[in-house]
């Protein structure tokens, strides 16, 4: 462990944080061993790794940019549908006899680049000029998720469009204690996890990790050091939107891609950022897990016990009102 | 010496008040200039208004040759001005030596400074991999100039550097101002005469906005009534 690290683990406030996110965790790994046999568990806590990595990529940037630019950024479930979109179009250009490794790695490229882009070009021609206006940059984003919403339903209809294949190594079940998990499943925890690690350390470890870090707490001060606190702002918002849009051509295979995609991801952004804490990464990194197993939980016990998904949808706005009651800035938030 | 910045007539509003309405003073090249005034007179917005944080709708500031109006701050940074705020901005969650290598203009140039700066401020190499909000006020202080020294800058603008600190730090503090004017020049704003007198070569006194008074501090000191009238203290 590095002395940075440590330095960061002895401050009490984020020990007592990661042991009450950590007691939550457990107490639902308990609830589930209580209700449900081995194979079902196993099944249940991958299903909710799986939903909630895809809960994190929707909500990373929104969390980045909302610590670093303060703007709340409502167009960002529309960046994870226009990734599936954009990722799409590319699948489906290669002609015929093209290896579906080939086009599913050039969709996975083309939505994350071009997530990217459309996130920087928001930024430096809509965003920037309201920066002053909180209420204002509130409105825009809610309209610019609207527009995107709108046109992608005139170009490619209401109905959305059924998901791509995967690769065949990804298009497959495994056995887990007697009951089967899809491979695709774990390839999209695996991408989730390795985004989770490679944003952490970006943040940690390299200089634009500290300027972004700096600029949360004073980007008037970051400014006065000589830096272009408008550059790492258009950097930081496209690379929100570049994450979303990764996260929409990840799931494609498995949800398909359809207009309305991205607000049903949008308000579980939203719960998990408040959950983890405005503007602390480390926070939506473990409730976005948080949230993941919550809803898969309560999937699990609606199917089996209730036999109605009301409990399903409801989870997670539950768990945030528990876990606000006690910790009202969020697990990972600082009071001020 | 030559003057190596120039402010000429500054007027700055914050929001619709009027700060500034027509500061001028000049800052000789190696000396160290202070202004004086009493609270709210317009020190810090002259600070400020020099760093382009906040933006004179009149006037001019003629850094080097360069006029700084109308600059964004990162751009005056550049050129070679170092501020250290009055709330002295330590980013609280980065450790010191984080807080220090984001200052860096060009790669390596920390580990080029580190030792100049370690020799002004020894506590910081102790406290190295410290979080800059777990330092102490004088800790937070000396971190606050080392990292305006970090790039190599011509002109550091200090605000208040002795405010909240005890008599002992105020001393450390005053000798690392005195062997860092050695390297550049130095415009600061500080409240506290006795410290003021002690590091200035020069000053301009600033009242309800305006610059009232300029010269050398040695000819201040010779003059008691303006002390007493513009500053409140013999």
């Amino acid at each position: 462990m590095s002395l940075q690290t440590a330095t960061v683990l002895r401050s009490n406030t984020f020990r007592s944080s990661l042991l009450f996110s950590a007691a939550f965790i457990a107490l639902l790994v308990l609830v589930n061993f209580a209700l449900f046999n081995p194979g079902q568990v196993s099944v249940v806590v991958l299903s909710g790794l799986y939903q909630g990595m895809l809960f994190f990529l929707v909500s990373a940037g929104f969390s980045i940019v909302f610590g670093l630019l303060d703007v709340l950024n409502l167009a960002q479930g529309s960046f994870f549908m226009l990734g599936a979109y954009i990722g799409f179009a590319v699948y489906g250009s290669f002609p015929e006899g093209t290896p579906v490794w080939a086009r599913f790695m050039a969709a996975i490229m083309a939505a994350t680049l071009g997530g990217g882009l459309l996130g920087a070009l928001t930024e430096s021609a809509l965003i920037r000029p309201l920066y002053a206006r909180p209420v204002f940059q509130i409105v825009l984003t809610f309209g610019l998720g609207i527009v995107f919403t709108e046109l992608v339903r005139a170009i490619y209809g209401p109905a959305g469009l059924i998901p791509i294949q995967p690769p065949a190594a990804l298009d497959t079940t495994f056995p887990i204690l007697g009951a089967r998990f899809e491979t695709y499943r774990v390839f999209i925890i695996v991408v989730g996890a390795v985004l989770m690690a490679a944003i952490l350390l970006l943040l940690q470890r390299t200089r634009i990790g500290i300027i972004i870090r700096a600029g949360v707490q004073d980007s008037e001060m970051v400014q006065a050091l000589g830096i272009n606190i408008r550059r790492i702002f258009t950097l930081v918002f496209a690379l929100g939107c570049a994450v979303a849009a990764l996260g929409g051509i990840t799931a494609a295979p498995y949800l398909g891609a359809f207009p309305s995609m991205g607000d049903q991801f949008l308000l579980s952004a939203v719960i998990v950022v408040v959950l983890g804490g405005m503007s602390s990464f480390e926070g939506t990194v473990i409730a976005s897990i948080l949230v993941g197993l919550t809803r898969a939980t309560a999937e699990q016990i609606s199917l089996q016990y209730l036999q109605t998904p009301v409990l399903a949808s409801l989870s997670i706005l539950l768990i945030m009102i528990v876990v606000l009651l006690v910790r009202p800035s969020g697990l990972f938030g600082r009071e001020n | 010496m030559p003057n190596i910045l120039e402010v000429d007539e500054i007027y700055t509003d914050i929001g619709q008040f009027h700060i500034l309405e027509g500061v001028s003073f000049q800052v000789p090249e190696g000396s160290v200039t202070v202004l004086l005034g009493r609270n709210g007179a317009g020190k810090t917005t002259t600070l400020r208004s020099i760093m382009g944080l906040w933006k004179p709708h009149r006037g001019r500031i003629n850094y080097q040759g360069a006029d700084l109006v109308g600059k964004p701050a990162y751009q005056i940074a550049q050129l070679g001005i170092g501020y250290v705020p009055e709330y002295r901005a330590i980013f609280r969650h980065l450790t010191v030596a984080e807080n220090l290598r984001i200052a860096e203009r060009k790669r390596g140039q920390l580990a080029e400074r580190q030792r100049f700066i370690f020799d002004l401020f020894p506590d910081l190499e102790r406290l190295y991999n410290w979080p800059g909000g777990q330092l102490s006020g004088g800790q937070q202080q000396m971190l606050a100039i080392a990292r305006a020294l970090v790039a190599e800058n011509k002109l550091l603008l200090i605000d208040e550097p002795s405010e909240g600190l005890a008599p002992v730090l105020i001393e450390q503090m005053m000798q690392a101002i005195r062997q860092l004017s050695s390297h550049s020049t130095v415009l600061l704003v500080e409240q506290n005469f006795r410290v003021a007198s002690q590091l200035a070569d020069f000053y301009t006194i600033i009242e309800d906005g305006k610059s009232v008074h300029h010269g050398e501090i040695k000819q201040l000191l010779k003059e008691p009534d303006l002390i007493r009238r513009y500053l409140g203290a013999a």
